[in-house]
């Protein structure tokens, strides 16, 4: 597991407690030239992402210390979790990112097996970019790099409002897509 | 037996596999994932796989065994592995999971007793087909 990011490469996250589902993400991603760190929990995560306990809830944001930016020492582009995981969820996750100055400009993917379209809703509501139906597939894999770029331009570009506002428009559309792909996802293709 | 060579032949036999109903579309995903830099993907993840399956079945059959059953705890069990099984394309074993997950809605220790050994049953069955076919999988040591 390379912690130096290249610059060639972008490195995602991904986190599961299913040690097959880490294993098959990691190579999923490794297959479409990502690198790759995986970790079995949502605190593993924070942890890995350089989240710094003891400035996060505060909602004062003039109270968020520079050495919070400091402690992320590698650079992460993407965060993809599952859902359904003991302790913290996916869902927990994704709301302690977007409440921290630092993290709240990764982007989110959540999977999950089970295809509840309201939970799907919450977790695009509270700004998950995307929601896969698990098993994740190559297809799935090739979604990734728009959220990367989106997010890798807004930094430059972009204030922090208009990129809310083009989330919330993508909500409706990325649920639909769900929701067919769902219906779809019986029919399996044999190669 | 070589390793690409094993793989292979494992590989071949798939197709059966596929035309039996114990394997589905997923598998052929895991199979597109393996190349010349990963030629051990297939065989290494399907043998976790056994591994986290069959201890999951029998932490499952000794939450079943308890005085007060914990349902929680088999739903979560019954959950895992039916998501382990979706994940490597394990059709019969998802399938079975899915079906006996009613009986922990109903506490039906029963019914949950009899779908752990299908499925075990199943899970056993897709083993020695991939034994047969010439991959390095450890045979299930036991059958509760």
């Amino acid at each position: 597991m390379g912690m130096t990011a290249a610059d060639s490469q972008f490195h995602v996250l991904a986190v599961d407690d299913s040690l097959i589902d880490r294993k098959l993400i990691e190579r999923l991603l490794k297959t479409s030239s990502y690198q790759v760190t995986t970790v079995d929990s949502g605190s593993k995560a924070l942890e890995f992402l350089g989240w710094n306990g003891d400035v996060r809830s505060n909602p004062n944001e003039n109270e968020i210390s520079v050495s919070e930016k400091n402690s992320q020492e590698v650079e992460i582009n993407l965060v993809i979790t599952d859902y359904c995981m003991p302790g913290m969820t996916g869902y927990d996750l994704l709301k302690k990112m977007k409440e921290s100055s630092s993290l709240r400009n990764i982007p989110v993917i959540i999977m999950s097996s089970e295809n509840v379209p309201s939970r799907i809703n919450r977790c695009l509501e509270e700004g998950a970019e995307e929601f896969f139906l698990k098993p994740v597939r190559l297809s799935d894999v090739d979604k990734l790099k728009p959220h990367i770029m989106k997010t890798k331009c807004s930094d430059i570009e972009k204030p922090e409002k208009e990129e809310k506002q083009e989330n919330k428009e993508s909500i409706e559309t990325s649920s639909e897509i769900h929701l067919q792909k769902a219906q779809t996802s019986t029919s399996n293709t044999l190669l | 037996m070589e390793v690409n060579q094993m793989q292979r032949s494992f590989l071949e036999y798939a197709n059966v596999l596929f035309r039996e109903g114990f394997l589905d579309g997923q598998f052929s995903q895991l199979q597109m994932l393996a190349d010349e830099s990963n030629p051990d993907f297939v065989v290494e993840v399907v043998s976790l796989f056994f591994e986290d399956s069959q201890k999951l079945l029998n932490d499952l059959t000794t939450t079943l065994d308890q005085q007060n059953v914990n349902f929680k705890k088999i739903d979560a069990h019954i959950h895992q592995l039916k998501g382990s099984s979706s994940s490597i394309g394990a059709q019969r074993v998802k399938n079975a999971c899915i079906a006996f997950r009613n009986f922990c809605d109903q506490q039906n220790v029963e019914g949950l007793s009899f779908g752990s050994s299908i499925t075990f049953a199943f899970l056993f069955q897709l083993e020695q087909q991939i034994v047969a076919a010439g991959g390095a999988i450890p045979i299930l040591s036991e059958f509760s």
